[in-house]
């Protein structure tokens, strides 16, 4: 890749953040050059997060609906899985799946609800609540 | 509280950039390219019973901490890694060693950093950053993937040094203790570069250039209309250009080094080689945007020829290292 060659697309992931990246001057020499970022890295990180945001709402009609708990759509919402929810929490995987049903969500004492809240970087009340 | 000395760089990659920060400050004249090359940590591993978010790892460098292993070997240096098993310790030792006024290096968790932007806040917990200072409730942070030094709250940089999950920090924080050779020496340049091309054409089928046709062969069998599909080659590509610099990144970090490397070693070859390097970091680029627009829909998702391109990078690859070995022997 040459200097004129870098890609300066503004790519709103980097939100007007410019990244180094290493390209060859006209000499044939390999020097660090500030980047607006790639169309590419746009397509495919967007991707991903579309994909979390829709993981997230879906959760939200469900949490309303109460066909799942708020725990569900909060961790959506951190852009976190069960899986990283069981290991941010120390808990184990079926005990996150349980308490992602309302009914078991609901019974939760306040010490399992502060694990959470703390995992989440969230207030218990907040928690426990729907936006 | 010692701001004042510490010079903030742009580096393209987290934990190189890091690196060669923290030995800058200690007097070291040692580029991020250098520390790269000096640590062999170019590399390719898939790794798909290791899953981040239901998706196989893939990774274009060597594991977390490599890069500062590599390099302190390579200087006879030492360096402290400190990791806490209360997170209230690890906060207590950060401060005691910032208000000495060390200069200091930590693993963290992207995701609960606030300097950065929000579409880039996963939970990847392998960042690489220097804290060079506090003041009132606030780090000030060299983040070598920002152009500019950045100012963190403490709360939210204590959160992010004690996330948890597939390679959790633990509050790791080092710095070096000491340094033995303040040259990079050309033998050891030589014998970084020979353990690389070891590490590339090796015979474990997960890493290296076998990795690559692993990865192939596993995309190729994917059925081209469904959506799953799309994720999984978006995630490959994720993994090569978002998530600490890339694929095509790294080796154009590589050719970098290796234009100093034949500097310093006298070998002409090597800044051949180095051209020949950037040409399959473009080719890597290539990959990277077959695969976006197949993703965009704007032409047909087609497995078959991204297997295809990444079968001939594998094959350009080893030609590559092969040539390199006899050119460091």
């Amino acid at each position: 890749m040459r200097i004129n060659e870098v890609p300066q697309e503004t790519n709103v992931i980097l939100a007007g953040e410019r990244k180094a990246v290493f390209a060859c001057d006209e000499n044939g020499m390999m020097v660090t050059v500030p980047c607006r970022g790639w169309e590419v890295e746009e397509i495919v990180t967007q991707h991903a997060v579309d994909a979390l945001k829709q993981q997230a709402s879906a959760a939200l009609v469900q949490a309303k609906a109460g066909i799942c708990s708020p725990l569900a759509y909060w961790m959506y919402e951190k852009r976190m899985d069960e899986v990283v929810l069981a290991q941010s929490t120390g808990l184990w995987r079926w005990r996150v799946r349980r308490h992602l049903q309302p009914q078991h969500f609901a019974k939760l004492p306040d010490r399992l609800l502060h694990v959470y809240a703390q995992a989440l970087g969230l207030p218990i009340e907040t928690l426990k609540s729907l936006p | 509280m010692n701001t004042s000395t510490f010079l903030h760089q742009h580096a393209a990659h987290c934990e190189s950039g890091v690196i060669s920060s923290l030995l800058r400050h200690e007097g070291i004249a040692l580029t991020e390219a250098m520390a790269f090359g000096l640590s062999a940590s170019l590399s390719f591993a898939y790794l798909p019973f290791i899953k981040m978010g239901g998706m196989p790892l893939i990774s274009f460098r060597m594991p977390p901490r490599a890069i500062i292993k590599g390099v302190a070997k390579r200087l006879q240096a030492t360096f402290a890694f400190e990791t806490f098993g209360q997170p209230e310790a690890g906060l207590q030792r950060l401060n005691q060693l910032v208000d000495q006024g060390k200069v200091v290096g930590l693993q963290a968790s992207v995701y609960w950093l606030p300097y950065f932007p929000d579409d880039m806040r996963f939970h990847f917990n392998a960042h690489n950053l220097v804290v060079y200072g506090r003041e009132a409730d606030e780090y000030l942070i060299s983040d070598p993937v920002f152009e500019a030094p950045v100012r963190c709250p403490a709360v939210d940089l204590q959160r992010a040094r004690f996330a948890k999950g597939v390679l959790a920090p633990k509050g790791l924080l080092y710095y070096p203790r000491s340094i033995g050779s303040r040259v990079v020496a050309p033998d050891s340049v030589l014998a970084a570069i020979r353990r690389n091309c070891k590490i590339m054409l090796g015979p474990v089928p997960l890493v290296g250039v076998r990795g690559m046709r692993m990865l192939a062969k596993k995309i190729r069998r994917l059925d081209a209309d469904s959506a799953e599909t799309r994720s999984f080659v978006g995630h490959v590509i994720r993994m090569q250009e978002e998530i600490g610099t890339g694929g095509a990144g790294f080796r154009f970090i590589y050719a970098a080094f290796l234009q100093e490397a034949a500097g310093l070693s006298g070998r002409s070859q090597l800044f051949q080689l180095a051209a020949q390097l950037t040409q399959i970091g473009d080719g890597w680029r290539r990959f990277a945007l077959a695969t976006a627009q197949m993703m965009k829909g704007r032409v047909q998702m087609n497995p078959v020829q991204l297997a295809s391109m990444l079968d001939a990078l594998a094959a350009e690859e080893v030609a590559f290292f092969k040539a390199l070995k006899i050119a460091a022997q």
